[in-house]
């Protein structure tokens, strides 16, 4: 497994940028006490009164928003929450992707039906409207993007995670075990999981710049959590407070920068090691 | 021709796949904390004014009753009042309609005529210093989210270079009379520009990766070897025969991209403050304006589930490998 690993990045330029990126970010989230200069939140003054909308300087290194919070506290403690939902978002949707797929392929019948029609409905759900509409219904937070993520995108997973199913199901080793009386789970989990794995790697990768462009979007829209710093937020924040008449691309431009790395980090990465599993892309 | 009886069953299933989301959203409403009319109520209503309301929207009937008279109303096309405007939901999503529609196709088609031909251009420049510049930056844009590129644009080319308009459809002041004299109006196209670039900034990098890689793989077919043994032009066969056959998952992922950027145009709506159904679906929802809401949300969704019947039908006709199949 970490051979095969350690291929992949000696092969591929794109998953090695993109991880590079990823380890940056990890480590700016991981250290945000240290780095931020200021708290996120808090309204700064100066002797001449509000610190607002100031240029950049020493003490703000990217200015200040408009209600004088300080603009690079903000985009360092924004890691952590694109991190966090991305992550999360990853996970979500490869452990059901994996799931289902296993159990739809290996069973078949009336359980497969029944869960490709469910698949069907999934797809059938316009995404971004969902969730907003499911932030109305369970509140603002982070975790809605996640659930969303979750309730949507694993019929994408679960569909090809199933055919491979289907196909494993019919060899020899699986024949034997269930001669040799394994159970259900066992062959399931044991011996027809670790063959697929890679298939979960690859959708849940995809999963993350999907969970972090939406995390924005819903922000942005004023569907996010108010306590919590994220880019999106960030973007809402200016958007909201005249930043784009004001001119003050330093206040927008930043965070808008920092998802765009993270999810072409996140396609990057999945596209390296989709480049490992179909080989016959390359040529 | 391919079997009528499957496209039949295929329209049904559409129909129920609606149904269903239709009820997941219903209840969704519902369900949800508070009363739905709080934020409709002011302060100084008296209870009889309040009784008379929940009579009016029929919210003193059982859930079940509140869900049948549901169904049988959307099926007459009835979608309720509105809690904010007090006008029939149905009025407001047809005017919002074709806004979002002219915004989608317009920005659907810019995208994917720049996408086919550069992505076939790519294709041809495989394994080249272009081909290696180009495809990160595709990956880039299609990374940035589109409310934010939407952002950049409007900050430079309308506040700062005061080029274009910040938003909306008219001018301040400007009403349309008609959809018809607005759709007939330059002033419109005017305000359409630079949402529809930004929307087709963001939406260029699919077909442009699918065209390339559907050129890749039709060029190594027996057919393109064949002609470029009989000695046509290079120039002829990728018009011609490699184009032509890449094409088809491309007119596919079109009719899918149709459905799918209703849907996300919610957000490119909000910024350019385009007054289509995404928008109002935001408003809506960030007003507990359940009926609109609810309107919205079914009209974005049967949208999706049609494009994604017609992206199935399509594939039947243009692919030759499944119509051949069929036909004989």
């Amino acid at each position: 497994m970490i051979a095969e690993i350690y291929k992949i990045f000696k092969e591929n330029n794109y998953a090695t940028i993109g991880v590079c990126i990823y380890l940056f970010f990890i480590l700016v989230a991981i250290f945000a006490d240290l780095i931020a200069t200021n708290d996120p939140l808090r309204i700064n003054f100066s002797s001449s009164g509000l610190s607002r909308n100031l240029p950049p300087s020493w003490e703000y290194f990217l200015g200040t928003t408009s209600n004088g919070r300080d603009i690079f506290s903000q985009l360092i403690y924004g890691s952590r929450n694109a991190l966090a939902v991305g992550l999360s978002a990853a996970l979500a949707v490869a452990i059901l992707g994996t799931i289902v797929g296993l159990i739809s392929g290996f069973y078949g019948g009336w359980i497969d039906n029944l869960i490709m029609r469910l698949a069907d409905i999934a797809l059938g759900l316009p995404f971004l409207p969902f969730v907003i509409v499911l932030a109305a219904f369970l509140g603002p937070s982070s975790w809605n993007v996640v659930i969303a993520i979750g309730l949507l995108l694993w019929p994408n997973a679960g569909r090809i995670i199933r055919s491979q199913v289907l196909t494993l199901r019919e060899r020899g080793y699986i024949e034997s075990a269930k001669v040799s009386g394994c159970s259900n789970f066992r062959i399931i989990f044991l011996h027809i999981a670790p063959n697929i794995l890679p298939l979960s790697f690859l959708y849940g990768s995809i999963a993350i710049g999907w969970a972090i462009l939406t995390e924005a979007s819903v922000s942005f829209l004023g569907f996010g959590p108010s306590d919590v710093i994220s880019w999106g937020y960030m973007l809402q924040d200016a958007y909201s407070s005249q930043a784009l008449s004001l001119g003050a691309y330093i206040w927008f431009i930043p965070p808008g920068i920092c998802i765009v790395l993270m999810v072409v980090a996140g396609f990057f990465i999945s596209r390296g090691y989709e480049e490992i599993l179909f080989p016959k892309i390359k040529k | 021709m391919f079997d009528f009886w499957s496209i039949v069953r295929r329209f049904l299933y559409m129909l129920f796949v609606l149904w269903i989301v239709a009820t997941i959203i219903f209840f969704m409403f519902r369900l949800m904390p508070g009363s739905p009319l709080t934020a409709f109520i002011g302060t100084t209503f008296t209870d009889e004014q309040h009784d008379l309301l929940v009579k009016r929207f029929g919210l003193d009937k059982s859930l079940f009753e509140q869900y049948t008279l549901f169904i049988v109303n959307t099926l007459k096309g009835d979608f309720g009042l509105s809690f904010t405007y007090n006008k029939p939901v149905i009025n407001m999503i047809i005017e919002a309609l074709p806004n979002s529609i002219i915004l989608t196709l317009f920005s659907l088609v810019i995208a994917y005529i720049f996408g086919v031909i550069a992505g076939a251009y790519l294709a041809w420049k495989r394994a080249t210093f272009i081909e290696g510049f180009s495809i990160p930056i595709v990956l880039t844009t299609r990374s940035a989210p589109e409310f934010w590129l939407g952002m950049i644009a409007l900050a430079f080319f309308s506040f700062q270079l005061d080029i274009f308009p910040s938003g909306g459809t008219s001018a301040a002041g400007v009403i349309y009379e008609t959809t018809l004299s607005k759709l007939t109006s330059l002033h419109f196209y005017y305000h359409l520009i630079l949402p529809s670039l930004v929307l087709a900034l963001y939406l260029q990098g699919l077909p442009l990766l699918l065209m390339r890689s559907n050129m890749l793989e039709v060029m190594q077919e027996d057919f393109v070897t064949m002609s470029k043994m009989k000695g046509l032009s290079s120039w002829r066969i990728v018009i011609y025969h490699a184009a032509r056959n890449a094409l088809l998952p491309v007119a596919t992922a079109f009719t899918l991209g149709v459905g799918f950027a209703f849907g996300g145009n919610v957000v490119i709506e909000t910024v350019f403050s385009w007054p289509g159904l995404g928008r109002l679906l935001v408003f809506a929802v960030s007003s507990s304006d359940y009926p609109l809401a609810q309107g919205a949300f079914i009209f974005l969704t049967a949208i999706l589930i049609l494009m994604n019947f017609l992206a199935d039908l399509l594939y039947l006709f243009l692919d030759p490998r499944v119509s051949y199949k069929t036909k004989n």
